[in-house]
């Protein structure tokens, strides 16, 4: 059972108390954004087999979204953070060097 | 030449203490090029196989897995055969499926144990009434036969389902009398029979690592894989949780999310349900296997993960739900628990489909449903690889469907992840 901190609130939760939101630091698209620009944003995904990066939300305690890293294949957490950074922030991403170096991700690694 | 089985077959063997049973299929040493390689030897990949030999005599067909044949989600499913689906394009394509289930034992001379016994989705809120009667004209238009049958035939067809429910009563079901389940692993081994028997090469323990591309449109040319490189004219990756990793390989990204989806099964019990009963709303599924197991589903992980095992607190909810729906079970002990990684897409419907790479087709998005739809898969597969274009089949299903907002939404029809 996946048991991720809550920024938040600092309850370390585990998954019954979780909702996930899927893949994180998508860019919004809107009214003007062409076909494939929508088609990237509602529908193509990362889904790596390793480190990934998702928006969770703790919506049986204290109700708030926040950021996880996470590896897909061995499901370790590297670290949880604040919802409001449009990319992961460098003290996560230097834990994920250190633990898979050679790691990528999208435009972020 | 494979010999044939047959009750002769078997009345001579037994004379000879069953030495002369050969292997099903051959495990040859990769060539240097196919005309078509296909990734993935679970149900879809081999079914594509056999009908690229013989629909259209395309034999010159490797079929690559990295683990053993039938390993994947075909080996770990709950066998569930129907084609009760809302939209056009999926009760065509289930529907060509589970008729070619009907004949499949003769085809491939092997016994894939198609048993229809009867598939009923049970309609436990007003909502799932109105949805479930909404189908039932839908299949009536399309040529599925099934109806909306109330409580009372409910109980009757199935003795053991508590009808008045502690917190959703059964208000009625939608009824495929023709649906119901097969063995798996014969699926596949059936299809690795015949496929081989065409002179197929079905290499296994055969990952592929990178895929290679040339000329001046960069059409495929080829895959590097664990026992070597393998040149091909023509790829079909069909590898259900790992779609994502091989499309990567060639350049592309899907529209597709890889979850895990969990089964159970009980120890062995005398008969005692002879129909597959799924209740969506409390979100669990049962039948019983030939050898008394009661067969058991339930939800998928909300979240992407590659570890073929689930968590339990999805085995809690399903075995609630259970049940309810079925109070003789309360003492059952379970036998076992595995997961399988299912390909899972936003409309919830599957993608057979051209590529952005010449020559490469993909067939996914099966998710938690797919194992009904092996032969139909296939066929259309097959169709699509063969003639560089889909047929009426498989075209609702590319892949553009989602730039194009052109869903074929099954959401509802998907109902509990089976
Ligand atoms: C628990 C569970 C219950 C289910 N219940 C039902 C049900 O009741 N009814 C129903 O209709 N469907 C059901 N399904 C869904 C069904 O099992 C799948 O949709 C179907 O089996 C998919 O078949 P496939 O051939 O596409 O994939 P798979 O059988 O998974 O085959 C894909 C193969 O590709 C191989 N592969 C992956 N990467 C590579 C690579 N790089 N190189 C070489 N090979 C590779 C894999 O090893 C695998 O063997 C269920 C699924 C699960 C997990
Ligand atoms: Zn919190």
């Amino acid at each position: 059972m996946l048991t991720l901190t809550c920024p938040c609130c600092g309850v370390a939760a585990e998954e019954t108390e979780l909702v996930g939101g899927g893949e994180a630091h998508l860019k919004r698209q809107g009214p003007g954004s062409d076909d494939r620009a929508f088609e990237q944003y509602l529908f193509l995904r990362e889904n790596p087999k390793g480190v990934h990066f998702e928006r969770w939300r703790h919506a049986y305690g204290c109700g708030k979204w926040f950021h996880v890293a996470r590896d897909t294949a061995t499901l370790e957490v590297f670290g949880t953070y604040s919802a409001q950074v449009s990319a992961p922030p460098d003290d996560i991403r230097a834990v994920i060097f250190e633990r898979r170096p050679g790691w990528s991700w999208r435009e972020f690694a | 030449m494979t010999k044939r089985y047959s009750v002769f077959a078997i009345a001579r063997e037994a004379m000879r203490h069953h030495q002369g049973w050969e292997r099903a299929w051959r495990s040859p040493a990769p060539k240097a090029k196919y005309d078509v390689v296909i990734v993935g030897a679970g149900g879809h990949g081999l079914a594509t196989a056999y009908y690229l030999g013989k629909n259209f005599g395309i034999t010159n067909v490797a079929i690559l897995e990295k683990g053993w044949l039938g390993g994947g989600n075909t080996g770990r499913n709950t066998t569930i055969i129907r084609s009760n689906y809302l939209q056009d394009p999926s009760a065509a394509i289930y529907e060509k499926s589970r008729s070619l289930y009907e004949t499949m034992s003769q085809d491939l001379n092997y016994n894939v144990m198609f048993s229809p016994r009867g598939v009923m989705m049970l309609a436990q809120t007003e909502h799932e009434v109105r949805g479930y009667r909404r189908t039932a004209h839908a299949n009536a238009l399309q040529g599925v036969e099934t109806q909306f049958i109330g409580p009372e035939r409910v109980k009757e067809l199935c003795p053991i389902i508590h009808i008045e429910g502690p917190r959703y009563p059964v208000l009625g079901a939608l009824w495929q009398p023709r649906g119901g389940t097969a063995r798996h692993d014969a699926v596949a081994w059936g299809y690795a029979r015949a496929c081989s028997e065409m002179g197929m090469d079905i290499i296994q323990q055969c990952e592929v690592t990178a895929i290679h591309r040339s000329g001046a449109d960069g059409a495929v040319s080829g895959v590097s894989t664990t026992k070597g490189e393998i040149a091909c004219d023509k790829l079909s990756i069909v590898v259900a949780g790992h779609t994502g990793q091989v499309c990567g390989l060639a350049g592309f990204r899907m529209p597709i999310e890889a979850m895990p989806l969990q089964a159970l099964v009980s120890e062995p019990i005398k008969p005692c349900m002879d129909v597959v009963v799924m209740a969506n709303t409390v979100h669990g599924y049962m039948s019983q296997s030939d050898k008394g197991e009661m067969v058991i589903g339930g939800g998928t992980d909300g979240y992407n993960a590659f570890t073929q095992r689930g968590s339990f607190h999805h085995i809690e909810e399903t075995v609630r739900a259970l049940i309810e729906t079925f109070p003789i079970i309360s003492r059952l002990k379970m036998l076992r628990q595995w997961g399988g990684i299912v390909d899972m897409t936003g409309d919830r419907s599957p993608i057979l489909s051209k590529t952005p790479v010449r020559n490469i087709f993909v067939n996914c998005g099966w998710g938690t449903g797919g194992f009904k739809a092996i032969p139909g898969s296939g066929w259309a597969m097959a169709e699509l690889v063969a003639k560089g274009e889909p047929g009426a089949l498989a075209a609702p299903f590319s892949m553009d469907r989602f730039r194009e907002g052109r869903f074929i939404d099954e959401s509802v029809a998907a109902g509990v992840a089976h």
